[in-house]
C-alpha cells in the first residue's frame, strides 16, 4: 500500500479555519440569512391576528436594529455548532481543524466579547470560552464537490433546543403516529421555543441519527425541500397542520407558529419507527465560509 | 386595552390596574435574574444586598463588556450605554430567556423579596398565576429574540450582585422607556398563555383528523 499526493488539491490551513470560525460565530449572531428575512415578510403578509402582527413587527424591527447597531440579534449566543463539508481533492489536517474551530470560537467569545453560554453539565462551571467537552459540536461530512471546503456555523439557542422530543414509535403506530407526535410536540413546546419556528422532524434511522436528522431539518434554509419524495409530502401536510393550531408568535396566539416544518428521513429497522423533533427559533441564525482555490466566500 | 407607564418600584395598586392584553412601559430600574441566580437564592439560601421590594425582574443573562468602574473614565470611552457604570460592566446585548424553567421561583421571589413584576418570554404556569393573584403581581411579555432592540432601552448596568455566577449574576439596570411590554398574566387570575393553550387544545382533534391521524 502506498500514499500518493497530487498537485491539484485545495489546501486549507488551521489558521484560515480559526479566523473563519471566529468570524462566522460573530457574523451568525448579528445577520439573519435572507431566506429567514423573507420568511418573516411572508408571515407578516398573511397573519390575521392583531397582537401577532405587532409581535412580528417587533421581530422585524429587531433585525434592522441589529444590523444598524452591529449588535447581536438575540442575547443567547447558543451552543456553537460547526458543520464541515469536505469535497474531493481537499487536503486538511482533520485533528488540527477541530482545534482551530475551538480556538476561533474562544477568540470570538473573548475578543468581541460574547456571553459564554456553555457550562460543565455537572459542576455548572462556566469557563467563559463557549467551549468544553465535545463543544463546539463539530460534524464532518464528505461531499463530491472538488477542491471545496465549506464551514457552516450555527449558534443553537437553548429555548428552542429545550423543545427537543424523541419517540421510538413502533411499526404498528404507522405514519399517523409520526404525525400525531409532531403535532403534540408543537403543542407542548408552545411559546417556550420562541415561535415562529422551523420545526425539524427526523423520521427513521436509529435514536441518535433520528435526532440528528431533526437538527439538520431545523437548520435547513427556508425554501429547501426534503430530498425524499415522501418526506417532502409530509413537510407540506405538517406545515399546514402546525400553523392551524393558533399558537402564534411567542405563543401569544395567531397564525404564524412555524415558518415551515422540515423533514429529513433515514432508512430504519423493520421493527422500528423512530420520530424526533428539534426546533429552530425565529432567530434562525447561520453563517458559512466556502474555501476554494479562488479564495474564501462568506455567506449563509 | 390600556397602555400604562410604570415608574419602578411599583405599588400593589399600580399592579392591580393592569389587565391581560394591556401594554406597559417601565421606567427607571430593572433587575436581571436567571436560573442559577434563583437556585442560589432559594435552594442554597443566598441573600442579595439589593432591595427588590416593588420591583420588576427580567429573566435574562446578558452579554456584557468589562469597563473601568470609574464613571468619568467609562464615559470618555464612548460606551454603548450611557449613565453610570459603577458595576464595571456595560451592555453589549441584553434580551430575555424562556421563563418556564423558572416557574417554581415566582412565589418565593414575591413572598421573600417583594418582587411585583416578572418579565420574560413564553409565560409561566398556574402556580405563578395564583401567586400573582394572591400577592399582587404580574407577568409582562417581552419579545424573545429581539435583544438588539431591547438593549437600546437599557441605559446602564448600575450594579451587580452574586457576580461569581456571571453571566447569571443579579443585575441592576437603569432603563428608559422599557417597552411596550404585553401583560401576559395579571393579578386577577388572567393568563393569555392559558387562554391560547386552551384554544390550541380545542383545535387539536380537528387538526389530527385532517392529517388522518385522529
Amino acid at each position: 500500500m502506498s500514499v500518493i499526493t497530487t498537485p491539484d488539491k485545495l489546501r486549507v490551513t488551521p489558521d484560515a479555519i480559526e479566523e473563519a470560525a471566529k468570524l462566522l460565530y460573530i457574523r451568525a449572531l448579528k445577520i439573519l440569512p435572507d431566506d429567514i428575512k423573507q420568511g418573516f415578510f411572508r408571515l407578516d403578509s398573511t397573519e390575521t391576528d392583531g397582537l401577532a402582527k405587532s409581535v412580528l413587527a417587533t421581530m422585524i424591527e429587531n433585525i434592522a436594529v441589529a444590523e444598524r447597531t452591529e449588535n447581536l440579534l438575540c442575547q443567547d449566543t447558543g451552543i456553537p455548532i460547526f458543520n464541515v463539508q469536505i469535497g474531493r481533492d481537499v487536503e486538511v489536517d482533520g485533528w488540527a481543524l477541530k482545534q482551530a474551530i475551538a480556538r476561533g470560537t474562544e477568540r470570538a467569545t473573548r475578543e468581541h466579547p460574547l456571553r459564554s453560554s456553555v457550562v460543565h453539565p455537572i459542576t455548572r462551571v462556566n469557563a467563559h470560552t463557549s467551549c468544553g467537552a465535545h463543544v463546539p459540536v463539530i460534524h464532518v461530512d464528505f461531499v463530491e464537490t472538488p477542491r471545496t471546503l465549506r464551514l457552516e456555523m450555527i449558534p443553537k439557542g437553548s429555548g428552542s433546543e429545550n423543545g427537543s422530543f424523541l419517540q421510538m414509535l413502533i411499526p404498528a403506530d404507522g405514519l399517523s403516529g409520526v404525525k400525531r407526535f409532531v403535532v403534540d410536540a408543537a403543542i407542548k413546546a408552545g411559546g417556550k421555543v420562541c415561535p415562529p419556528t422551523i420545526l425539524g422532524v427526523g423520521v427513521g434511522g436509529t435514536s441518535d441519527l433520528c435526532m440528528h436528522l431533526a437538527k439538520v431539518a431545523a437548520t435547513r434554509p427556508l425554501g429547501s425541500v426534503c430530498a425524499d419524495a415522501e418526506g417532502a409530502k409530509l413537510e407540506v401536510e405538517l406545515s399546514e397542520a402546525v400553523n392551524s393550531l393558533g399558537i402564534g408568535p411567542q405563543g401569544l396566539g395567531g397564525d404564524s407558529t412555524a415558518f415551515a416544518v422540515h423533514v429529513e428521513v433515514a432508512a430504519t429497522h423493520i421493527t422500528m419507527n423512530p420520530v424526533a423533533v428539534n426546533v429552530q427559533c425565529h432567530s434562525a441564525r447561520r453563517a458559512s465560509a466556502t474555501f476554494t482555490p479562488e479564495g474564501v466566500v462568506v455567506g449563509f | 386595552m390600556a397602555h400604562h407607564i410604570l415608574h419602578m418600584p411599583a405599588t400593589e395598586a399600580d399592579i392591580r390596574k393592569l389587565r391581560v392584553g394591556d401594554t406597559v412601559t417601565l421606567q427607571d430600574t430593572l433587575f436581571g435574574i436567571r436560573d442559577a441566580t434563583q437556585i442560589h437564592m432559594f435552594d442554597r439560601g443566598r441573600r442579595t444586598r439589593f432591595d427588590l421590594n416593588g420591583h420588576a425582574v427580567i429573566h435574562t443573562a446578558p452579554n456584557v463588556r468589562k469597563v473601568d468602574p470609574n464613571p468619568s473614565a467609562s464615559l470618555a470611552q464612548e460606551p454603548a450605554t450611557r449613565g453610570t457604570n459603577h458595576s464595571g460592566y456595560e451592555a453589549v446585548c441584553i434580551g430575555t430567556t424562556t421563563s418556564d424553567r423558572m416557574e417554581r421561583f415566582t412565589r418565593p421571589l414575591m413572598e421573600r423579596e417583594g418582587v411585583r413584576i416578572i418579565i420574560g418570554k413564553g409565560g409561566l404556569r398556574e402556580d405563578s398565576a395564583r401567586a400573582f393573584q394572591e400577592l399582587g403581581g404580574c407577568y409582562l411579555a417581552v419579545i424573545g429574540g429581539a435583544a438588539a432592540l431591547e438593549t437600546t432601552w437599557i441605559t446602564a448596568i448600575e450594579d451587580v450582585d452574586m457576580d461569581d455566577l456571571n453571566p447569571e449574576s443579579l443585575w441592576r439596570f437603569a432603563i428608559r422607556d422599557f417597552g411596550p411590554l404585553i401583560v401576559g398574566m395579571d393579578s386577577h387570575g388572567g393568563s393569555l398563555y392559558r387562554d391560547v393553550q386552551a384554544s390550541v387544545e380545542a383545535k387539536r382533534a380537528a387538526v389530527l383528523a385532517k392529517l388522518g391521524a385522529g
